[in-house]
């Protein structure tokens, strides 16, 4: 697994902005997962190499943050917020309602590749609890019928 | 109440106000001027003189903070500007990305400014991927116009300033946690003494500022540190963008000057309380010890009456919870939450944390007695004072403050102790 030369120029670039190498390891590793959808062992070995890190490092790095796959997410990664405002304004209705129409318990991906669900922390929206993230996309003030609705349409995308 | 002119959220509402040209037809970094008039010292002493606290959480005065930075050491200096923005009930350094990122960027020009630095690094939550465009975007008008980069506006003065997006990690919000993220490693706190002021980034002197702390100074250097001083109450001045979310029928954020009281701001800026009576508040992120209805009575939105109240001002964002509310599954919500959050380092937080969680679920599950109630005390009461950072004791002061003033939620679920069963069994 490698990177295209064109990606390694961008991180030269982004490396240039850091005294130290090693301080652009978590934009490398937003780029490694732009790349290859996800953060592999192969991935985190062309990460090291490109930032000029041990894979160790790497890995330690990789796995104490969350927002860095280790595996495959689904197209579509929904992201609902399970933290004290959401909860007190309904995310527990949200959860089950991803869970009971798409039959997944959080962490699990549809058989289709479609659809991947994880519960998350205080997602900084809390006053228009319940809200989720789908990929990069905030959605807010969800109701189930309206999460219902949003899962029917990505179906058909 | 004093009615004063908008500072952080004046541009909010216009269209494309994120814009520079916007920006500039409104007076945007119409502070610079006056910044480079005066020499950096000044500039420090004109923020200490302000009173303006620092508004991620620990309300330490942001000029004095500032003066702690040793100009004698040959290293660079460094900002950092914390938009982790992670403390749950906590949502406003979101909005003031999204609508005045300028605004952002001239306060990092006047803190660069007044502690020497020339490169600015903004730690942005992961999942802000609207906000770090909206930043990077702003970031290049100011750099093509002059107000970023080499000789600033002719002053003289360089300064560039990077975006770093952070990847889901609540515990980089903690300063020390956010540079060895910075650093690209784990964001696991240090221990401190050296405070990052004298040993921080990259081993240099750095400072460490909130988006809206950062926000606020443009105002101050424009219009001078007593016209601030003015607003607000003498402990607690300027203004801020204050939050609300949970139980009120008109959930969101509002700019206005410290001293609203907060039975105020619930029934008029939040419209009442959402589903019946208020049961409780917690004032400014989940860290913060929980109030009852009766409490909130005469408290104020300001350092100096959280403070009186055994709570703390801590972000300004109000969770606001109705009599329905039961507190135990809320306080199972925040255990969950710290637990997962600690990053692992010293064992009085890991275990304490994880020991709490584990007793609020044998609590739910019907298999506690008050004994573990006591016990969930006797843990937060171990979980304070011995550790690195400070996670640790945010889940102990919401454990103590939930389970002494809302005990009698907490005894509905708790089964008879040994000592009530009856006598023929013994
Ligand atoms: C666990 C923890 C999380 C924190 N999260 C944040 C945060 O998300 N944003 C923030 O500005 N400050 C956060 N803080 C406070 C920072 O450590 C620091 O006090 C602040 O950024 C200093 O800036 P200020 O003086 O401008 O407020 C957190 C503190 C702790 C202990
Ligand atoms: S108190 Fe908790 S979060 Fe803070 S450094 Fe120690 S283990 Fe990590
Ligand atoms: S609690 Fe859900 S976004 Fe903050």
């Amino acid at each position: 697994m490698q990177f295209k030369p064109e990606v390694i120029n961008e991180f030269e670039g982004i490396a240039s902005r850091y005294p130290v190498r090693r301080a652009a390891l978590l934009p490398a590793l937003w780029l490694a997962q732009r790349e290859f959808g996800f953060i592999s062992v192969d991935a985190m070995k062309a990460v090291a190499d490109m930032v000029g890190c041990s894979p160790a490092q790497v890995l330690e790095t990789a796995s104490f943050y969350t927002m860095y796959h280790k595996e495959k997410p689904g197209k579509y990664h929904l992201q609902v917020c399970q933290t004290i405002a959401c909860l007190l304004n309904g995310s527990e209705e949200i959860k089950k309602t991803i869970e009971q129409k798409l039959g997944l318990k959080p962490g699990q991906v549809t058989a289709d590749g479609k659809f991947s669900y994880q519960p998350v922390e205080c997602l900084a929206a809390c006053h228009n609890g319940p809200c989720m993230r789908v990929n990069d996309e905030y959605h807010e003030n969800l109701t189930p019928e309206g999460v219902g609705k949003l899962i029917d349409d990505l179906k058909k995308k | 109440m004093q009615t004063v002119e908008p500072q952080l959220t004046k541009r909010f509402g216009l269209k494309d106000s994120y814009t520079l040209k916007v920006f500039l037809a409104t007076g945007g970094y119409s502070s610079l001027k006056n910044l480079f008039a005066k020499k950096p010292a000044e500039v420090i002493e004109e923020v200490k003189a302000s009173g303006l606290k620092g508004r991620g959480g620990a309300g330490f005065p942001c000029g004095m903070k500032w003066s702690f930075v040793p100009q004698n050491t040959g290293k660079p200096i460094y900002l950092a500007v914390n938009a982790d923005e992670g403390e749950p009930g906590t949502f406003t350094d979101n909005y003031m990305m999204m609508n005045d990122p300028h605004l952002l960027l001239e306060g990092i020009i006047c803190a660069c400014y007044a502690i020497n630095s020339h490169m600015a690094y903004i730690y942005v939550r992961g999942e802000f991927y609207a906000q770090i465009q909206r930043l990077n975007g702003a970031i290049d008008e100011a750099r093509k116009a002059g107000y970023l980069g080499k000789n600033i506006q002719g002053s003289g003065f360089d300064l560039e300033v990077y975006v770093h997006r952070g990847a889901g990690a609540y515990i980089c919000g903690e300063e020390t946690g956010l540079l060895e993220s910075l650093e690209g490693k784990p964001g696991k706190p240090r221990i401190k003494p050296p405070f990052p002021a004298v040993v921080g980034l990259f081993g240099c002197p750095t400072i460490i500022n909130n988006v809206k702390t950062l926000s606020s100074v443009p105002w101050i250097i424009a219009n001078g540190a007593a016209a601030y001083a003015a607003i607000g109450t003498k402990e607690s001045t300027g203004t801020h963008v204050f939050g609300l979310s949970g139980h009120v029928n008109q959930t969101g954020y509002w700019e206005m000057p410290f001293g609203l009281p907060m039975m105020e701001f619930i029934n008029h800026y939040g419209k009442g309380v959402k589903g019946g009576a208020l049961k409780a508040v917690i004032p400014g992120g989940s860290s913060c010890p929980i109030l009852t209805a009766k409490e909130c009575e005469d408290l104020t939105l300001t350092y100096e009456s959280m403070r009186d109240h055994k709570t703390m001002f801590g972000t300004g964002c109000a969770i606001v919870m109705n009599e329905h509310v039961d507190m135990v599954k809320v306080l199972k919500n925040l255990t969950h939450f710290y637990s997962h959050e600690s990053c692992g380092q010293c064992t009085p937080c890991r275990e304490g944390t994880a020991w709490e969680d584990r007793l609020m679920k044998k609590l739910l599950d019907g298999e506690a007695t008050t004994q573990e109630l006591s016990m969930m005390l006797e843990i937060a009461d171990n979980m304070e004072g011995k550790t690195i950072c400070v996670l640790s004791a945010a889940l102990a002061m919401p454990v103590r403050s939930f389970i002494q003033k809302f005990r009698a939620d907490f005894e509905k679920y708790c089964k008879p102790s040994i000592s009530a069963v009856p006598a023929e069994i013994s």
